[in-house]
């Protein structure tokens, strides 16, 4: 039988802290094939909150160049579901907070739904983002097996997302709600416009049950902040895989970044 | 057999819509409202007219005398090589775009692999003075640049696939990248019966024509709306969805799909998706794919651009799964034989994806009564390069 933990670190998270939470991004063996479990360390270090690692796939469709590259070089590096669940064998001797599992719907299948929840509660996986499985196949199919092992699953709404639909998602999830902060794919797109703006206090004003991390386009204190005025919090992707494109220093430049990010000195 | 979608968009196993949310508004918008527009009178009134006085159909149903005698059956070609453009794709871009319209859109975008798909569009937007934008695998580009200036001359902007293996898989992930970042007023119009539902039920229903006209053609020719067999060659499988459509239900009628075995299913350089692929998610739905035991999408091989696809729509994969459906392969070599052999026999030279579904009749045993439509998607000037590298005729 798996251990079912009594709370998920993401809920418990959200419980002591309800703002200015950083959630960070990366992509499972990328820049090199071994830094997975490195960059994990660092991050929590660093004075991440929550850390979603990129299961790579070939084709992923909701990410812009920055993060499709990362897929790429992470897969001619070698990388597979199977490393990264050996490179995160034990991430929890010294990694507290809660971990996420990010990626495709393809690789989880054919490594198999089921072993993969087992995998992920003996490794300290708190839950998922997979992009490409929409509410109604995660209810059909997923659900069930997910929530027997206690794993959350974290869906995604953005600007187009109906408030009907949003109430819809709102009241099937757990953890929080990834809001995609525009229409569009993972990337900096520069600041944070007025339409966004009115989206996020749209959003806000439905007092959802879950709370919420704003995402896509977020990439320094500015746009962090500004996010963090409208949500729980806000998730970094791209901009923290190009810090990792360019590092000669890993575990100064993730503290370099995540510092300046939160406006730590 | 009865084949056709279910509710949540699936055929028995295969199908449904995994697309991000970002996607939702927009498929689930065509969900609603596809069925009432393709069944509007209206509607079909103006789809009519185009494949009547635009696209030039309906399309023969040629009786092949000489392939006829070569292999001991009574062979019918349907001409869906003689449609504007050269291929079958047009019945699908002619919908789809009357149903833009319908939904008020104002831009198209559509991805292409071999061009056929794209000059498609960009012909359906000329003809509607629309926006169009196709992407296109940079390697494809430089592999089919007639098509690239066709589309171009049509006024389409052609945007190379720059991403993964620069082919039509990765020329579709751009697309539906492009339709992320312009959810509002722009319609994908995709050119198989692949992408989350209710694509494939959609392009499967423009295409039905095909079978439409077999029934009532081969009615006046042989007295029978039905044939012993229908073959069509299966990349993504718009055209034998198309040839099948109107035969599903009749268990008589024995339907052969043919794949693309590039240089041999066990060579590892293949399209043969039944025979490679395993159950998996690739572009919106749950249907054979070929992939690493990772789950990492395969780049798959035919000298076929056309059938170079590493999935097979979903109604294909339960017509496989189900035995609905019996499926051959045909190797590059095999394909290009039976590609001349057609003609020099009938004075036909058929799309090298086509010549697929004619190698099949060499692998297959008639009896001299079986009457035996095959599906002669496209016309092969497009693969003129191909047939001159090739040499051997």
């Amino acid at each position: 039988m798996p251990v079912i933990l009594t709370k998920n670190r993401i809920e418990q998270l959200f419980e002591e802290k309800k703002e200015n939470i950083l959630s960070v991004y990366f992509t499972a063996g990328f820049p090199k094939l071994e830094d997975t479990a490195k960059i994990v360390k660092y991050l929590e270090n660093s004075g991440a909150d929550i850390i979603e690692v990129g299961i790579p796939f070939s084709d992923p469709v909701a990410d812009g160049p920055t993060i499709q590259e990362s897929n790429k070089t992470a897969l001619d590096n070698g990388i597979s579901l199977k490393l990264i669940f050996e490179q995160l064998s034990d991430i929890r001797k010294e990694v507290k907070i809660p971990l996420i599992l990010m990626g495709y719907i393809n690789p989880v299948l054919q490594y198999g739904v089921e072993a993969f929840c087992k995998k992920c509660v003996e490794i300290g996986v708190d839950g998922f983002i997979l992009p490409d499985l929409p509410l109604q196949e995660y209810l059909d199919e997923y659900k069930t097996i997910f929530e027997r092992y206690g794993l959350l699953n974290i869906f995604l709404i953005t600007p187009q997302t109906s408030d009907a639909r949003i109430r819809r998602i709102d009241n099937n999830s757990r953890g929080f709600i990834y809001m995609v902060s525009l229409a569009g794919t993972t990337g900096a797109k520069g600041d944070i416009s007025e339409d966004q703006v009115n989206y996020f206090k749209r959003v806000k004003k439905m007092n959802l049950n879950n709370p919420a991390l704003i995402g896509f386009g977020i990439s320094n204190k500015l746009t962090f902040n500004r996010a963090c005025a409208h949500a729980s919090g806000a998730i970094i992707g791209s901009a923290f895989i190009n810090v990792l494109k360019n590092s000669k220093n890993l575990e100064k430049d993730i503290s370099g970044f995540i510092k300046s990010v939160k406006g730590i000195q | 057999m009865k084949i056709a979608v279910d509710e949540r968009g699936y055929y028995g196993n295969f199908g449904g819509a995994y697309i991000p949310e970002m996607l939702y508004p927009n498929v689930e918008e065509l969900r609603q409202n596809y069925l009432s527009i393709l069944n509007d009178e209206g509607f079909r009134k103006d789809f009519d007219h185009l494949l009547k006085t635009y696209v030039g159909r309906p399309t023969p149903l040629y009786f092949a005398k000489r392939l006829s005698e070569r292999y001991q059956a009574k062979i019918y070609l349907k001409r869906e090589d003689l449609c504007h453009t050269g291929a079958h794709k047009v019945n699908n871009t002619i919908g789809q775009i009357l149903l833009a319209k319908r939904l008020n859109k104002k831009n198209i975008i559509a991805e292409t692999g071999a061009g056929q798909h794209g000059v498609a569009t960009a012909t359906v937007c000329a003809l509607m003075g629309m926006e169009c934008i196709v992407y296109m695998g940079e390697i494809d580009m430089e592999r089919q640049k007639p098509n690239v200036e066709r589309m171009r001359i049509l006024g389409t902007e052609v945007r190379p696939a720059t991403s993964g293996s620069k082919t039509l898989k990765d020329a579709t992930n751009e697309a539906m990248r492009h339709w992320i970042n312009n959810p509002v007023d722009t319609h994908y119009i995709i050119g198989s019966v692949v992408g989350p539902h209710p694509y494939p039920d959609m392009v499967a229903r423009f295409q039905s024509v095909i079978s439409e006209e077999i029934k009532w053609q081969l009615k006046e020719t042989e007295g029978l709306e039905s044939p012993d067999y229908v073959i069509a060659c299966v990349g993504g499988g718009s055209n034998a969805a198309g040839a099948f459509y109107h035969y599903y239900e009749n268990d008589d009628v024995k339907l052969i799909a043919v794949e693309a075995a590039g240089l041999g299913n066990e060579t590892g350089k293949s399209a043969a998706t039944t025979t490679l692929g395993k159950p998996g998610v690739l572009h919106g739905s749950r249907t054979l794919l070929m992939q690493t035991k990772d789950g990492q999408v395969v780049e798959p091989y035919s000298i076929s651009a056309g059938l170079d696809y590493p999935g097979i729509g979903p109604v294909q994969a339960h017509l496989f799964e189900s035995g609905r459906a019996k499926f051959y392969s045909a190797t590059d070599e095999e394909a290009m034989k039976a590609g001349i052999l057609l003609s020099r026999l009938e004075g036909i030279i058929p799309a090298i994806e086509t010549a697929h579904a004619l190698a099949a009749l060499e692998k297959m045993t008639f009896s001299k009564d079986d009457v035996v439509v095959l599906n002669l998607s496209g016309r092969g000037d497009k693969d003129l390069e191909t047939y001159i590298k090739w040499g051997r005729y």
